[in-house]
């Protein structure tokens, strides 16, 4: 009925379609996603064999081991996937509430927001780094509801949305810098470095809460996920097919802030996965759908395999991963542009 | 004249322009109702009034004796489908995905797509004829094409009552008598169709109700043959007119005085 390679799923009176390209190139990628999983935890300077890993994962390995793999490796691999994903998840539907590829958590000003948080908390409080994701987190949050409350005119509208948010986050930028120059010098290297978006030295107590976050939102977004395609007609054509538009696009702005807000207290504000995720697993998949959870693992793989460059490209050096997300990302997302525009022409 | 869509006392505005005020509305059941009028006069946000895309400011729009704020949005959408003026085709869509998304008020969280939806969405394309184009995409098509994919959506939505924003516009005449025939097709299935529409011979040609609007409130409504007049006309349009016979389908026609004949009748008015 629609693309070719649509099927129908059925099961008793229960109902869907799938898009079999979609679950095939999904598929390709999560086991690619495990591949640079397994390298991740095996090399590093300490290469540990997958055996080891496996035993170590499986709760027989020794003390050594166990110390390299689950304290040292797991917790930054896990929060690679997990930051990714949110991320991933976060812009696909603020693209989809815009309707604008540019209408990504870091673009409009949400970043900035959680940026600010994390200054004030680093350069005025000095804290650890804890309390630095809460402040990122409330910064993130309150952003968010200005924005909202300063967009909503008779319904909060994406392109408004957009252009009040990018409007906030130039505000907060002038801002951070504002606050870095008043910072000494070592408060200042603190706050670059968490600015660039890193996930040296993560630990269980970073995975934890984007874990915890994603397992809450992650269903809400996919309950939601039918809305999001309708929101996308438009707010007349939507709302005559029965989509309480308004409460449907807060609930969705809510789940979306809320993954973007986590993701950047857990890791900073890492560029570009937001952006280009959603935008690559539409393209790579082909449908117009929403494609919550193509962005979600296209997020992922992002995030894991920039890491994993970052640290084998200069070893030694620690390159943040942000650094790598902007380089790989933005050079993938201009090709498959290009590609597209000429194949069009 | 029973109706299951009306309208009383509304007031109608955007922000705090006030477009209409006291509007008393009935869509005659299985009637092709048509709403005409200048540029401006509130038709189209009667329209939306109508669908409940727009909350009227004061007064009451009624569904089924009920009022429509009353139901949830998609008992609204079991009822009602409305095809706004400018719909927007999302980046990439296939005929055959948008037309299906006609059937979300039907649809679950668990029921995404049963066999009923498949055969309603395959229906609407073949009698909208764009069953061959199910794979092309929306944005590769012309304008005709375009309007009857969203027409197909619409009809997908399988609700008794249909509200059309400007159907034919942007179309050429051949297209504008394709589009309308089918809503003549389906209004003789027994659908209730409300149409705005800017051609008044058009209107009176397939509609067999007809609302006249003028600055915000309701000039006549009635059978075209009963209400389209030379007065009429120049009372909604401000512009001397012949009505005669349509010699195709005896429905009145329309046909603007002449330029000098208008001249003189301004003469005459500004030295009588």
């Amino acid at each position: 009925m629609s693309s070719t390679a649509s099927r129908t799923l059925r099961i008793g009176r229960a109902s869907t379609r799938v898009d079999v390209r979609a679950v095939v190139l999904v598929t390709a990628l999560l086991l690619l996603t495990l591949g640079i999983a397994t390298l991740s935890l095996t090399s590093g300077d300490f290469p540990v064999p997958v055996a080891d890993v496996i035993r170590s994962l499986t709760g027989r390995g020794d003390t050594g081991t166990d110390f390299i793999v689950l304290t040292l490796r797991l917790p930054r691999v896990l929060c690679a996937l997990l930051v990714g994903a949110a991320l991933g998840v976060s812009g696909a539907i603020f693209q989809s509430l815009t309707r604008n590829p540019l209408g990504s958590p870091d673009f409009i000003g949400l970043t900035m927001g959680a940026t600010t948080g994390a200054l004030v908390v680093i350069l005025l409080r000095a804290g650890d780094s804890g309390e630095v994701a809460v402040g990122a987190l409330v910064g993130c949050t309150l952003t968010a509801l200005a924005m909202y409350l300063l967009a909503y005119r008779r319904g909060a509208q994406g392109f408004r949305l957009i252009l009040i948010g990018v409007g906030i986050g130039a505000m907060l930028d002038a801002f951070n810098s504002f606050l870095i120059t008043r910072a000494r010098l070592d408060e200042a290297v603190a706050a670059q470095r968490w600015q660039v978006g890193s996930l040296n030295g993560r630990g269980w107590e970073d995975v934890r809460p984007v874990g915890a976050a994603l397992l809450v939102l992650l269903p809400i977004a996919l309950v939601y996920a039918r809305r999001l395609t309708m929101l996308t007609l438009g707010d007349e054509a939507a709302t005559a097919l029965g989509v309480p538009v308004e409460r449907s696009r807060f609930a969705l702005f809510a789940v979306s802030v809320g993954l973007a807000a986590v993701a950047t207290a857990a890791a900073g504000p890492i560029s570009f996965v937001a952006l280009a995720a959603p935008q690559l697993a539409r393209r790579l998949t082909g449908t117009a759908g929403s494609g919550l959870l193509a962005a979600a693992v296209t997020g992922g793989f992002l995030l894991i395999a920039g890491d994993w460059a970052a640290q084998r490209v200069m070893p030694g050096n620690n390159l943040p991963v942000g650094v790598a997300t902007g380089a790989v990302g933005g050079v993938y997302l201009c090709w498959l542009l290009v590609h597209e525009w000429r194949r069009k022409a | 004249m029973s109706s299951r869509l009306h309208a009383e006392d509304l007031t109608l505005s955007y922000e705090q322009r006030i477009v209409a005020e006291g509007l008393d509305v009935r869509i005659p059941d299985e009637s092709f109702t048509v709403i005409v009028g200048p540029n401006a006069c509130g038709k189209s946000t009667l329209l939306k009034a109508l669908a409940r895309l727009l909350k009227p400011r004061q007064g009451t729009v009624f569904l089924d004796g009920r009022a429509i704020s009353q139901y949830s949005a998609k008992q609204v959408a079991h009822r009602l489908g409305m095809l706004p003026q400018t719909p927007i085709a999302p980046n990439g869509i296939t005929v055959g995905d948008l037309v299906a998304r006609g059937r979300y008020p039907h649809q679950s969280l668990l029921q995404q797509w049963s066999r009923e939806d498949e055969s309603i969405v395959a229906e609407a394309m073949r009698l909208t004829e764009v069953l061959e184009l199910s794979n092309r995409f929306v944005a590769e098509l012309s304008g005709g094409q375009r309007q009857r994919v969203w027409l197909a959506m619409v009809l997908a939505q399988q609700t008794p009552i249909l509200l059309l924003d400007e159907p034919t516009t942007f179309l050429d005449i051949a297209h504008q008598i394709e589009v309308l025939d089918l809503c003549a097709d389906l209004h003789e299935q027994g659908r209730t169709l409300v149409a705005v529409l800017h051609d008044l011979n058009l209107a009176c040609r397939y509609a067999d109700h007809l609302i006249a609007m003028k600055a915000g409130t309701i000039v006549a409504q009635g059978h075209p043959a009963e209400v389209v007049t030379a007065e009429l006309v120049r009372e909604v349009f401000g512009m001397d007119c012949r009505v005669i016979d349509d010699p195709e389908t005896g429905t009145p026609l329309v046909v603007p005085a002449g330029r000098v004949a208008r001249r003189k009748a301004l003469t005459t008015v500004r030295t009588g």
